[in-house]
């Protein structure tokens, strides 16, 4: 098999996974791509010419030895493959399905200069799923006991990272979280049609079996304060607390009955199971036209929820255009494949209700787009007198987060940016704080799992040499 | 899990429950709250705390049932758990040397102003209490939070116990009597709103403590939003108490009666699930 020339690999088309077509997923919540069968796989594989200097590996921000899993995949060595990818990621079910790929990895790839880069994403998914569904998982055991102990708070990919990497290095490891369920964003956010429940429940399990304790309803900041944390004898403690407040826009009308931010409207789905109402006890409320607005993740998967609930009419509105979009492509592709309407260059200027405060339309501007802005992104401006409205009955609010201020503004000395970021050690991950560390989107004010993920890793090996030092250890950090 | 410890019948459809909430109890100040979780389809709902003990690590709750998650909790026995209680959440009830200080309850409010009550004691105000109900029966704390405070005025509607009428009947009567320097009130949005509008023009400081829905209680979501003198704010993470005189009210019962005809339809469904339970057994 691998006597396949350059020549004749680059020939071989990208492979595209199956998915429910459009007018069927948009009507139930089960995932929408179907991923890979073995010999898609396998010959999605054989396109990779395992560079020997391969430029998709720095693209990844763990460093997945990508030409050699992809390499075992071709040959049908899936376990092997499976156990590469886990060297590197411990969530590759997840990332393989949730990674923005084609600005990460497959940006990077050679093949992808001339033609299509190789499905990186897509095999990823196919190990991890092949291997999870095989009843023959590689369990990870912990360390050696170092008699560290180190307390996580936030369960989300940085704090489940954090946990498994100082889990394996022996380090006792205690994870707090505010919700009922951990996996962060993952379980609260995205919602099941891509990424299901029972993926992120099975890559959880590793935490299990690395004997990290759990303790649900926590919140930090409120029950327990980080020097509490640190006086109940931990040595170390990792804050991976997201960036979980939502942006409103400030303008008048937003809190009529019937504007959501994105944050409720995904945790009321998602988490709470509001689709099952009343079998579940959470109701959601909506009407014949949804409004979304923004444009990043968020707003993709609020809008998609939205189609899945079968009103007359779901629009996507944002001020900018369609090229400045921040959400994946292929997100933003799959929502106007189930019917999602998008009005690009419009910004609301005010909700309008009606005498029982129930939202009925939104007024909205059309803009230009100007200069470029600090984010490189060119800058919209309103046109004067463009105004026009928008009937709805229910609005969608996705413009990001700001960082939950719970913990940040509870722990005196903790350096913040002005937007309430938590400053680190980009080396390290320490904060101002000594044997404080963070990472994820409390460090960021939001970015991606994977890089999330990166982050703690980095995290990670800060602390362990951080108890190197101040406990004479003599453990080396064996990077994962 | 959350242990029942004790549970008690104080009115109709209302009871005092002790629970087992360590983590809370260490923490926990006047005017904070938890969120609860009955079982893994539950709802999750905010409640006020009435009463903690830190060593035995113990909270107590009010409870009133009026849709299905209360009436879930109302069904609850000793011996039985929450599956999930957090927090405390919220900001506690500011409390410094005011002076004179009244704090008045309706329904579980009566319970939340005890703790309060307390703590402004200590600060060495003078605090009276005034708490209402429709009639005698339906009364809550009354016994502890006369033992508690300077002075205990009870109203009822009907006059079978205190003096008949509202609160802000009461209310009135202290502020002919006296200077007051700080009023809060608990309890049902319309004798909040009532209340606020009373010390407004006399430029007196009142706090109410605003009962929104809640989804997680930690900023996340947004579901409690108000509207405080014209700003958006966050009543689980920079409330639940906001200045009386700049809430939007008609915004706050609006929004809280967003899911009204959903809710109803549950709650039918839970009685009519429980009646036939019943039968069966
Ligand atoms: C709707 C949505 C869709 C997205 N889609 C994608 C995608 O497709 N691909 C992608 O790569 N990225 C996506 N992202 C971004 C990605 O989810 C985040 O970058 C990532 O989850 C950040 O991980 P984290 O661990 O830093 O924080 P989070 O995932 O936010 O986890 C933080 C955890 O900390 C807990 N916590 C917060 N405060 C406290 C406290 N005081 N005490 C205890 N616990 C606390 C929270 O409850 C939560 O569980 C999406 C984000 C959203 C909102
Ligand atoms: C900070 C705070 C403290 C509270 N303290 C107590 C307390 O100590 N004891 C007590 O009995 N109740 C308290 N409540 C109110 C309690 O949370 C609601 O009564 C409960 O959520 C109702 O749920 P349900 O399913 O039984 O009723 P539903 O069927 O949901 O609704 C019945 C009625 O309650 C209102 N309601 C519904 N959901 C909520 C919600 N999440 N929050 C507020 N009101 C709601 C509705 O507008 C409706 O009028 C408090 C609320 C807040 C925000
Ligand atoms: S983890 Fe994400 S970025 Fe890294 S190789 Fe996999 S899909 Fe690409
Ligand atoms: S850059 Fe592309 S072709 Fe080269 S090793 Fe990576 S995936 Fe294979
Ligand atoms: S209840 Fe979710 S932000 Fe307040």
């Amino acid at each position: 098999m691998s006597g396949l020339s350059i020549k004749d690999r680059i020939k071989i088309p990208r492979h595209k996974a199956p998915e429910q077509p459009p007018e069927v997923r948009s009507r139930n919540f089960e995932e929408v791509c179907l991923g890979f069968g073995l010999e898609e796989a396998k010959e999605e594989a054989l396109r990779c010419i395992e560079c020997p200097k391969p430029s998709c590996v720095a693209g990844c921000p763990v460093g997945i030895d990508i030409p050699r899993f992809v390499k075992l995949v071709g040959e049908g060595a899936i376990l092997e493959a499976a156990h590469v990818l886990k060297e590197k990621n411990i969530l590759p079910a997840i990332c393989g399905r949730v990674c923005p790929q084609e600005k990460q990895c497959e940006q990077s790839c050679v093949i992808g200069k001339r033609g299509e880069p190789v499905s990186i994403g897509k095999i990823e998914r196919f190990v991890a799923d092949f291997e999870r569904l095989s009843g023959r998982v590689e369990l990870p055991k912990p360390g050696a006991s170092t008699g560290c102990s180190v307390a996580i708070v936030g369960s989300g990919p940085a704090g489940i990272t954090g946990a498994f990497e100082l889990a394996r290095l022996g380090h006792r490891v205690t994870l707090f979280e505010a919700m009922h369920k951990p996996g962060g964003v993952l379980y609260y956010g995205i919602p099941r049609f891509r990424l299901p429940s029972d993926v992120i429940e099975s890559e959880l399990k590793a935490l299990e079996y690395l004997g990290v304790e759990i303790f649900k309803d926590a919140v930090i900041g409120k029950a327990l304060s980080i020097e509490d944390i640190f006086k109940m004898g931990y040595d170390s403690i990792l804050l991976g607390t997201g960036a979980g407040l939502p942006k409103m826009l400030g303008i008048p009308g937003e809190n009529l009955v019937g504007v959501y931010s994105a944050n409720e409207w995904l945790t009321r789905l998602n988490l709470m199971r509001a689709d099952l109402f009343p079998d579940y006890a959470t109701p959601i409320e909506y009407g014949k036209n949804i409004v979304v607005i923004g444009a990043g993740d968020a707003a993709m998967d609020g809008a998609r929820t939205s189609i899945r609930l079968q009103p007359e009419a779901v629009t996507l509105v944002y001020r900018r255009s369609r090229a400045e979009a921040p959400c994946r492509v292929e997100e933003l592709h799959h929502a106007e494949e189930e019917g999602v309407k998008t009005r690009f260059l419009t910004n609301p200027v005010r909700f309008i209700g009606d005498s029982h405060y129930k939202l009925k339309a939104i007024e909205v501007m059309e803009m230009a787009l100007g200069e470029p802005d600090s984010s490189g992104r060119r800058r919209p401006i309103p046109i004067e007198g463009s105004n026009w409205t928008i009937e709805c009955d229910t609005a969608i609010i996705a413009l990001g987060c700001d960082i939950n201020p719970l913990v940040t503004r509870s722990t005196p000395g903790l350096e913040l940016t002005k937007s309430g970021i938590v400053v680190v050690n980009t080396e390290t991950g320490m904060s101002s704080i000594p044997g404080l560390f963070a990472a994820g989107d409390v460090i960021t004010g939001g970015s991606t799992v994977i890089s999330a993920m990166g982050q703690a890793k980095v995290a990670a090996k800060g602390i362990h040499d951080y108890l190197v030092a101040k406990k004479g250890l003599r453990l080396q950090y064996a990077a994962v | 899990m959350f242990q029942i410890f004790t549970r008690q019948e104080i009115a109709p459809k209302t009871v005092h429950l002790k629970i087992e909430a360590p983590l809370v109890a260490r923490k926990v100040q006047p005017g904070q709250f938890v969120i609860v979780r009955v079982d893994e389809k539950g709802e999750r709902i905010p409640l006020s705390i009435c009463g903690f003990d830190r060593e035995a690590g113990t909270l107590e709750l009010i409870v009133q049932a009026v849709g299905r998650t209360s009436h879930e909790i109302y069904d609850l026995q000793a011996g039985d758990s929450f599956l999930d209680v957090v927090g405390p959440l919220g900001v506690p009830t500011h409390a410094e040397k005011f002076g004179t200080c009244v704090l008045i309850g309706g329904g579980y409010g009566s319970g939340a102003i005890l703790p309060m009550g307390r703590k402004l004691k200590e600060l060495d105000n003078k605090v009276y209490g005034i708490v209402g109900a429709r009639t005698k029966e339906l009364l809550i704390f009354a016994d502890r939070l006369q033992a508690a405070l300077d002075r205990l005025f009870i109203t009822t509607n009907d006059g079978s116990a205190g003096m008949q009428g509202l609160v802000t009947d009461a209310l009135k009567a202290i502020l002919d009597d006296e200077p007051v320097h700080y009023v809060v009130a608990v309890g049902p949005v319309p004798m909040m709103r009532a209340v606020s509008d009373m010390t407004k023009p006399l430029g007196i400081p009142t706090m109410v403590s605003l009962n929104t829905l809640m989804v997680d209680g930690t900023g996340m979501c947004g579901a409690c939003r108000v509207t405080v003198g014209g700003e958006t704010r966050f009543s689980c993470i920079h409330g639940p108490e906001f200045s009386g005189h700049d809430v939007d009210y008609d915004e706050l019962v609006a929004r809280q009666r967003m899911y009204a005809e959903k809710e109803r339809a549950a709650l039918e469904e839970y009685l009519k699930q429980k009646e036939q339970s019943l039968c069966q057994a």
